[in-house]
């Protein structure tokens, strides 16, 4: 029978299946951090379990951890990286610490260390776990008594998923990223659009995008309410792969990729869904409001509400734009920010490191503004410094950290104080996602340096010529 | 885990939608490594507004939260539901949920049920119009009753049996060790594998 890539990884994952029951599914890597863990290592303590794969595990401290030195000065975030270094060590885990050179966000170390493979099973205790299924791996995020769950058997009881074909016909045009074209695609199926289902992205645009394009893609599935997001292996995926120290090495590597092949949906295979999007016409995009549906191209004005079905999506859309401090019909490009924040799982990685240099490169940041550069590892940050890419942002004006989740999310030093306004490159516009008060607008790394440099949302096609040499 | 099999008690309206599960509860809480002491900090930012629906005193020890929309979507953070249960809810109505919130709910004992769009509404606009009225929320005969009506609604069977037995699913899936053990034997050798802590 005809199937699609997800049901092909799913179905070879299953463990035992019986009518009426969820499926239960086998779990090739569980990543772990310091947030959602402790209570599932104490779960694990207080009913006399062992961790079963001790090898399949990998843990990495990232989103309670300060990006300008290693010392935690907060007690409670302090006990709860020192919680998960003690529990690494009772239970024999790999753990990559704060400063070491392995560590970095959940979702940007796998890939990296080529654990993240096609047809794979990953899971962590994240949403963005969907991060992995750029690779043709069903990847998604569990809570933690689910972790639990997974330290103990290293499998979960599951329901099969529905699934649905995301097809981005055309190709994207000069100026508009990976990023741009998720925005578009979650503001085009809404917040819940993907509910209940494994995205599979696929057309002309998602092959031509590198590995890192596609984890931005991926990673935002979440966003859309998916479970997951998948895209099917090719060459591009292979060539990423190819010499990672996890990676398979001669035979087992030929062995591999002959298996990774058959990874894709069969031409007659059914999903429960399909959309299409025309790439050609995503432009830069960014959100006004308070979650990653509401977004609209640079190009357009603060929404009316008014202009929005009575009911839900208006009210929404006024509870929005009261939080955000927007008037309807201000034209994007008008609104002034004061931080601008590139880094994440989302856009945290080497390639959208030297987009938001090269925008930087021979300018400098506008006066006011506060840019926080934050490599999504420490892998990342070093590849960085040999480009240069470091000289280039910190001439400019902006500040070059050490890795981590920093201004993703509100729990470490790096937040938004109530009031302030950020373009970001992370995933969440969520109220108080980046402190208490503060106000998210989310972009690509390209165009978060163009408001850095503007002041004001724009995008790299805006500014003037650089002329301020520079790094 | 606590079985679940049926509750009544008054309900709080909370008429937003896409209530994310940083709404629910604010990250800067994520940092303890406890299970408890999470009530505290459930809807935190909104409850420094004043007025916000939570802390009327009509809406004072109700424990059905009625929620809009696509309730619980975003991060994974499992401690939305330890944060609603602490604070005394024992269930949630909405017309949709966050697929994982949902999940960790069910996990934890907290049902997270999904009714129309309307049944909802008229929930909502009945609690709203008198707070004193009761809610059964009823697992076993897949109803919610409220003022004499009577609103049925799908579940999941097999959670719904976990729910009602209270079952700890680590437990049920570790009899299952033997066709674990056999699974990993079948798993081809190149697949990684972490290098050892
Ligand atoms: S970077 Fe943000 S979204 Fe990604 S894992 Fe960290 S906190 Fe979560």
């Amino acid at each position: 029978m005809s199937r699609t890539l997800a049901e092909k990884v799913w179905d070879s994952h299953v463990v035992r299946s019986a009518a009426g029951e969820p499926d239960l599914l086998y779990v090739d890597l569980h990543l772990v951090h310091e947030v959602t863990s402790p209570q599932a290592f104490d779960g694990l303590r207080m009913a006399g379990r062992k961790l079963r794969r001790a090898d399949l595990t990998l843990a990495t401290e990232d989103h309670n951890v300060p990006t300008d030195t290693t010392e935690i000065t907060d007690q409670v975030s302090r006990t709860q990286v020192d919680t998960l270094r003690r529990n690494c060590a009772e239970f024999g885990v790999r753990l990559h610490r704060m400063g070491e050179a392995g560590q970095g966000i959940v979702h940007v170390i796998g890939p990296q260390l080529g654990l993240t493979q096609p047809g794979m099973t990953i899971v962590c205790g994240d949403s963005h776990t969907s991060t992995h299924g750029a690779f043709g791996a069903l990847a998604f995020g569990i809570g933690t008594s689910e972790v639990e769950h997974v330290l103990a058997a290293q499998t979960l009881s599951q329901r099969r998923p529905r699934t649905m074909a995301v097809t981005i016909v055309g190709t994207l045009p000069a100026g508009s990223t990976a990023k741009d074209l998720v925005l578009a695609v979650i503001a085009r199926i809404g917040t819940s659009g993907g509910q209940g289902h494994v995205l599979e992205f696929r057309g002309e645009a998602i092959s031509a995008l590198s590995m890192e394009g596609r984890m931005t893609v991926c990673n935002m599935s979440i966003e859309a309410g998916a479970r997951a997001g998948m895209i099917a292996p090719d060459e591009t995926t292979l060539r990423y792969l190819e010499g990672r120290a996890a990676a398979p090495q001669g035979p087992d590597w030929d062995a591999a990729v002959a298996y990774w092949q058959t990874l894709v949906s069969d031409p007659d295979a059914v999903f429960d869904k399909e959309v299409h999007l025309d790439a050609t016409t995503v432009t830069p995009f960014v959100t006004w409001g308070t979650n990653p549906g509401q977004g609209a191209s640079l190009d357009a004005d603060v929404p009316d509400p008014q202009s929005l079905p009575a009911g839900g999506p208006r009210e929404a859309a006024e509870r929005a734009l009261a939080y955000m401090g927007l008037t309807p019909g201000t034209p994007l490009r008008d609104i002034a920010v004061d931080t601008v924040f590139v880094g994440s799982c989302t856009n945290g990685r080497i390639e959208d490191l030297r987009a938001a240099a090269e925008v930087l490169r021979g300018r400098r940041v506008a006066p006011g503004v506060r840019v926080l550069i934050v490599p999504g590892s420490m892998a990342v940050h070093e590849q960085a410094q040999q480009e240069g890419l470091h000289e280039v942002f910190t001439t400019a004006g902006a500040e070059w950290r050490n890795a981590g989740c920093s201004m993703c999310l509100g729990m470490n030093p790096d937040i938004l104080q109530p009031g302030q306004r950020c373009a970001s490159t992370s995933n969440r516009n969520f109220e108080g996602r980046q402190g208490r008060g503060g106000r998210t607008h989310l972009v690509s790394p390209g165009v978060a340096a163009a408001t850095a440099v503007a002041g004001h949302l724009a995008a790299p096609a805006d500014l003037a010529p650089a002329t301020g040499g520079g790094a | 885990m606590e079985p679940f099999t049926v509750h009544t008690g008054r309900a709080v309206p909370l008429r937003r939608s896409d209530v994310d599960t940083d709404q629910i509860i604010p990250s800067d809480w994520l940092k303890r490594v406890e299970r408890t002491g999470f009530g505290m900090g459930l809807f935190a930012e909104w409850r420094r507004q004043p007025g916000f629906v939570l802390d009327l005193p009509a809406y004072a020890g109700a424990t059905v939260l009625v929620g809009g929309e696509n309730f619980g979507t975003g991060s994974s953070r499992e401690h939305a539901v330890w944060a609603l249960q602490d604070f005394g809810f024992r269930a949630v109505i909405s017309s949709r949920f966050g697929d994982i919130f949902r999940n960790n709910a069910h996990k934890g004992g907290l049902p997270a049920i999904a009714i129309d769009t309307t049944d909802v509404e008229a929930l909502m606009t009945a609690v709203e119009a008198d707070p004193a009225v009761e809610v059964t929320v009823d697992l076993v005969a897949q109803t919610i009753r409220y003022a004499g009506r009577s609103v049925g609604f799908d579940f999941d069977d097999y959670t719904r049996e976990c729910l009602l037995s209270g079952l700890d699913d680590i437990a049920l899936t570790l009899r299952h060790d033997a066709a674990i053990e056999q699974y990993e034997r079948s798993r081809p050798a190149w697949l990684p594998a972490v290098e050892a802590g």
